[in-house]
């Protein structure tokens, strides 16, 4: 499964209705503190529509409170400066989240879980849709499971296939994969960036290698702020063993080590 | 088939050493009788008996069942409300200050000598454990699952219905675990403090007619019974949990 986001075009997916069709570009400006304590400079993130915009750093930089603060969790955050998305409509409801632990409910099976969110709003629940998910995240044979029966690769499958059940335009990633074993990472990292294509996608790592294969667009951020890198030309997703994928990544974890 | 040896196993040592107790000791029959002699006032009374435990058991099912009723709709909605949390909370720790068996003779006078004031006693005796077991429960939601929920704009009672109620399932058996212990102590109570049936009554009554024997078979049949209850609840609460989560 290397296909390009050509290609991946081209086979009818759910979730890319005309809300997708529209998926805006955000930028981020501002500070943040929590509690007092300082966690990053004004920074000016851009993340462009429709496109995976990566976000690199090591732990603690903050790159989970850009994200937080994206996703409206930021209650807790002193944020100063702003958001905006590039057609000037609010945020909400157009956003869904994808975090590393796949919070999937112990206690409901894959489809309930993948149709929680109409579930949570009182909406009716598109059953069709959601079986069809399920059968394009692999799980058909696993619908009626519940995740304690499932590995961490088809539990982080039914996330994905909930977040795309969401329908929404825009993608936050907050390390959905880092848990992951490097084959089934690899998989799901395919799988995805088939999956979300056309969406506006902010994806949080911290492995150079993700972001090499990923990014469209790709931010390293360290203790000195956000630093812009030149992706590699070829398309996402990209093979993780072609040079300029490689040198990319080295680039990146040269970046991640040099700054303090 | 081990568990039901392991039992068997169990009782015939307290037996054996009971027996000893009173053979050693020397203990008169209106002391300690010896187990021989509490059976056979267990066996000459059965019907006595059964009637008498059935009378406190309906109290404790009753008081069983409306305390985790109310404790539980209480634990909802004080974890659904941060007024009822202010204003709720705080008389509820106040009444725990209050030793519940102090109400028993008010309860009497209020509500006469049949099953009421004991189901009551029951209730307020477990009111409080499964309310403060389940209110925690509700109050423990994983982050996670709560930052989801509001990414995708779910109504608060949604969440609570959707999330938070499943999510302290467990903590609300452990609550009703201690409240299958807890029940029998209000109903016996309650059944001192003035009633014509039940067996505290039958106890208190034996008691007062020196029919030693009969007392303790009540006292052994009261501690069999609240034995079978809590085994019962708690069986019934790992398998509800165990078929939420697999």
């Amino acid at each position: 499964m290397t296909g390009s986001k050509a290609k991946s075009a081209q086979a009818p997916h759910i979730g890319q209705g005309a809300l997708i069709s529209n998926s805006p570009a955000l930028h981020f400006h501002g500070s943040a503190a929590i509690a007092g304590t300082f966690i990053f400079d004004p920074l000016d993130l851009d993340i462009a529509a429709g496109k995976w915009t990566c976000l690199l750093g090591a732990s603690g930089v903050g790159k989970t409170t850009v994200l937080r603060l994206l996703a409206g969790l930021g209650d807790h955050i002193d944020h100063v400066g702003s958001i905006k998305t590039s057609d000037g409509q609010s945020f909400a409801g157009r956003i869904s989240l994808m975090a590393q632990t796949d919070n999937l409910m112990p206690w409901l099976d894959v489809f309930d879980n993948i149709v929680i969110g109409s579930r949570l709003r009182g909406d009716a629940v598109d059953g069709d849709r959601a079986e069809k998910l399920i059968e394009q995240v692999g799980l058909t044979a696993h619908r009626h499971k519940k995740p304690n029966a499932l590995s961490g690769g088809q539990r982080q499958r039914v996330a994905l296939a909930r977040t795309l059940m969401e329908g929404r335009p825009i993608v936050l990633l907050d390390e959905p994969f880092s848990a992951l074993d490097a084959k089934i990472r690899a998989e799901m990292q395919e799988l995805a960036a088939r999956l979300f294509a056309g969406k506006t996608v902010c994806l949080i790592t911290h492995d150079p290698g993700e972001a090499a294969r990923l990014g469209d667009v790709i931010f390293v951020m360290n203790a000195t702020g956000l630093h812009s890198v030149t992706p590699p030309s070829s398309p996402v997703i990209r093979p993780y063993d072609a040079p300029d994928v490689l040198a990319c990544q080295g680039q990146l974890l040269r970046l991640l080590r040099e700054t303090p | 088939m081990m568990r039901a040896l392991r039992i068997i196993g169990v009782t015939m040592l307290i037996l054996s050493l009971w027996h000893l107790l009173v053979v050693l000791t020397g203990l008169p029959a209106f002391i300690l009788p010896s187990p021989a002699r509490v059976g056979m006032a267990l066996a000459g009374n059965l019907v006595l008996i059964a009637h008498h435990a059935s009378v406190t058991m309906a109290e404790v099912m009753i008081g069983l069942l409306l305390g985790a009723v109310l404790g539980v709709m209480t634990a909802i909605s004080l974890a659904q409300s941060p007024i009822a949390r202010v204003v709720v909370r705080p008389m509820m720790v106040l009444s725990q200050a209050l030793p519940v068996f102090a109400l028993a003779p008010v309860l009497t006078l209020w509500l006469g000598y049949g099953l009421w004031p004991k189901i009551i006693m029951a209730l307020l005796i477990i009111y409080f454990p499964v309310t403060s077991a389940f209110f925690d429960g509700l109050m423990q939601t994983p982050r996670g699952m709560l930052d989801q929920a509001k990414v995708m704009q779910a109504r608060p009672w949604q969440i609570m219905r959707h999330i938070r109620i499943p999510a302290a399932i467990p903590a609300l058996a452990s609550g009703l675990r201690l409240a299958a212990v807890y029940a029998p102590i209000g109903a016996i109570i309650g059944e001192w403090v003035g009633a014509s049936q039940g067996l505290g009554y039958l106890m208190l009554l034996a008691n007062g007619r020196a029919k030693i024997d009969l007392m303790f078979a009540a006292l052994i049949v009261l501690a069999v019974l609240t034995l079978l209850l809590h085994a019962s609840v708690d069986r019934l609460c790992s398998y509800v949990v165990r078929r939420q989560q697999a």
